[in-house]
């Protein structure tokens, strides 16, 4: 195709003012999270004096250190919950586009409406039920909610990717000798991937970005996931911020999400726009 | 191999509809048998049930001499080839032959033998390697074929197998299905809703209609002896002609004029004297007068009408002639024209007449010319219900075996569109 120069010049400017927006706020935050405790206020986009003093400080002091433990948290229980969500998710989604059953409409509106709940809404009463039930501060304790606000997103994700896939692979397999679950497991769920890549991307963000329930349900290093260990940083005295930690920090979160992304952008990308044409 | 035994089998879905109704029908041992009907009339049901797609609401399904009613699809030792092929398309083509084979589990080695077996019977060998994406239509049919051959089956069930096709790969395609299964010698049900498919094909050709078997006969026998005037106006192509009549004797007063009966038809007639019927003729029954002469050929009936199209085909000629007398008229003749498309069904609404002429004929459009028809090839129907009147009955009884089947290989074939 080719475009005029005016069209080009126009879209260009629209492209670099787009990225100037979106892209601003994460310069700044990386330019933060190299600059000295001096200079933090000085407002320039260029630290005057580079440092990894902040990268440092959070690592400082193996397991004990502020931030390296609450990764391996947030990385664990992310992928957990994000493997039993999809896991979960694609039988009930197979059930809900595959099945006649009563009550079918119940389960997908049940769940919406689950989704619906303000999360803030039940972190009280699930902070009592935690404590009598000894999911305080587990991991546990932040899978399952995680897996109750996720699920009704991933289940609809599914449900539409599955409807695409015609009932005569289903037949097909049946014919050739497959049990329900082979069928399942080998022609329906590997042709519903981008979908079921897309609902785990989701459901991962979801976990990994959580900061009301981490905050709320864990009390210690065992279970504190990133956003709400940095919420706990301090600075170098008591008279000091801790802005260039925290902008360390955040910078350190955002990569496993990038990098997550990148790897299934494809993937992603198929999947957002499945259906659009018919194979 | 097995054979296949449908007793009295219905089907009704949850929403009432009666797609099949009590169908009983046998198929030997290594038989090919079509089921043929209009769109709609229950052959895909059928077909769905026999594979254990779709339960059984009444009747009993016999393969090989056992009930397998409750059985699933997988413990019915059938291969099914679907209209859309229903080829995995995440997996090569090698994986979508292999797969009933990897879940039998059947090591690697004979695997790939087998499979490499089929794609040389069905000239896809240098494609085992490709997703089905990249194949022609014609490749992923043949795909689906293999994919049911590989397992050796007792049965075969196809739906449609061809009607994905090009007019032209079609016609390939069905020399190809025909030599496949004579050389495996695998009972076979295959539904089209293509009567030229249907005549091709089969050992037996099972017409539906409305959820009901009409007839089930050699193609030869449905051509030439049809059960009912559904049958009659279904199987052939153009359609047969109808046109009201009424018995007078031993004659019968048609719009051509008053022409004799064949004496087939003598025994039926005497006991309907006096009474309107519908009769038919097949477009080939008819001839240019003069041909006629020239050929010699006795008996028949002569007569004068005027041309309105002419279609030359080279091998042959259509003429249209208007007929000069009563359109028949029947709820039945107006049901089957809506079954098949009015068009087809000369006197379902129409008073056109399609003969089929030998090619040297001189007639011209716009002209009145002498024709001739053949009164033995007339067929007389009840107006009322549509049954074939003076029909040798017993034609029907038994399945003959296979090889009898193709021994009546040189009947004549309904002429191909
Ligand atoms: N799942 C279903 N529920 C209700 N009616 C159905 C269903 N499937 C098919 N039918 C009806 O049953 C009849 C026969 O369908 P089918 O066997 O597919 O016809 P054919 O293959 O001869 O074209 C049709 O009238 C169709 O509308
Ligand atoms: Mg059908």
């Amino acid at each position: 195709m080719r475009h005029g120069t005016r069209e080009y010049t126009t879209w260009s400017i629209a492209i670099a003012a787009v990225f100037v927006f979106a892209m601003f706020p994460v310069l700044w935050i990386v330019s933060l999270s190299f600059k000295t405790p001096a200079t933090v206020g000085d407002g320039r986009l260029v630290p005057k004096e580079w440092t990894f003093a902040n990268y440092n400080a959070l690592f400082s002091g193996g397991l004990d250190s502020p931030l390296l433990r609450p990764l391996i948290n947030s990385i664990l229980i992310a992928l957990i919950a994000t493997t039993i969500a999809v896991a979960i998710a694609s039988l009930a989604a197979y059930a809900i586009s595959r099945l006649d059953f009563p009550g079918k409409f119940v389960v997908l509106g049940g769940a919406l409406a689950v989704s619906m709940f303000p999360p803030i809404s039940v972190v009280g009463p699930l902070f009592d039920m935690w404590r009598a039930l000894g999911l305080y501060d587990t991991y546990p304790g932040l899978i399952i909610p995680y897996l109750t606000f996720a699920l009704p997103l991933a289940i609809y994700i599914l449900v539409a990717f599955f409807r695409e896939i015609p009932w005569d692979l289903e037949e097909a397999a049946q014919v050739d000798g497959a049990t329900p679950f082979q069928a399942f497991r080998r022609i329906i769920f590997p042709l519903a991937a981008p979908g079921v890549f897309t609902a785990a991307i989701l459901v991962f963000i979801f976990a990994w970005n959580d900061f009301v329930f981490a905050i709320s349900l864990t009390s210690s290093n065992n279970s504190r996931t990133v956003p709400a260990a940095i919420a706990f940083f301090t600075g170098e005295s008591q008279f000091t911020s801790p802005t260039g930690n925290i902008a360390a920090a955040a910078v350190l979160v955002t990569v496993p999400i990038i990098v997550f992304v990148l790897i299934f952008q494809r993937r992603i990308v198929a999947g957002l726009t499945a259906g659009a044409v018919k194979g | 191999m097995a054979d296949i035994e449908l007793q009295g089998i219905t089907k009704r879905y949850p929403d009432g509809t009666e797609a099949v109704k009590d169908l009983n029908l046998k198929i030997a041992d290594g038989e090919f048998v079509i089921l043929v009907g209009p769109s709609g009339c229950g052959k895909s049901t059928a077909l769905r049930m026999i594979a254990g797609l779709e339960d059984i609401s009444d009747g009993e399904l016999l393969i090989g001499g056992q009930v397998v009613n409750e059985r699933a699809p997988k413990d019915r030792d059938i291969a099914m080839v679907f209209q859309s092929y229903a080829l995995y398309p995440h997996m090569t083509v090698r994986q979508n032959m292999g797969f009933a084979l990897e879940l039998a589990k059947v090591p690697e080695a004979e695997r790939n033998r087998k499979v490499e077996e089929a794609a040389e019977i069905l000239d896809l060998t240098q494609h085992l390697d490709r997703k089905p994406a990249n194949l022609s239509g014609g490749q992923r049919q043949r795909v689906a074929m293999g994919r049911a051959i590989v397992r050796d089956p007792s049965v075969f069930l196809m739906d449609e197998p061809l009607s994905n096709l090009d007019a032209k790969l079609r016609v390939q395609m069905r020399t190809e299905v025909s030599r496949i299964q004579q050389r495996l010698g695998t009972t076979t049900v295959y539904v089209t809703h293509d009567q030229t498919e249907a005549m091709t094909l089969g050992d037996r050709v099972a017409v539906m209609r409305a959820g009901r078997l009409q007839q089930v006969d050699s193609p030869r026998n449905l051509y030439e002896q049809p059960a009912n005037l559904f049958v009659a106006g279904f199987i052939g192509s153009p359609a047969m002609n109808f046109f009201s009549a009424d018995i007078d004797g031993d004659r019968l007063a048609t719009p051509f004029g008053d022409v004799p009966l064949p004496h087939r038809l003598r025994a039926a007639a005497a006991s309907a004297h006096g009474k309107r019927v519908i009769a038919g003729l097949r477009p080939e029954s008819f001839e240019d007068a003069e041909i006629a002469h020239q050929q010699n050929r006795q008996g028949g009936h002569e007569f004068e009408a005027e041309v309105e199209l002419t279609e030359s085909m080279g091998s042959e000629v259509y003429a249209y002639i208007r007929l000069e007398g009563d359109v028949a008229e029947s709820d039945e003749l107006a049901e089957i024209a809506a079954d098949t498309g009015a068009s087809e069904v000369p006197g379902g609404g129409t008073s056109q007449v399609v003969t089929r002429l030998s090619p040297e004929t001189s007639v011209r459009h716009g002209e009145r010319a002498r024709f001739w028809l053949d009164t033995d090839k007339l067929h007389i129907f009840d107006p009322d219900d549509g049954t074939s009147l003076g029909r040798e009955q017993d034609v029907v009884a038994a399945a003959p075996s296979p090889a009898e089947a193709r021994q009546e290989e040189a009947a004549p074939r309904a002429p191909s569109a």
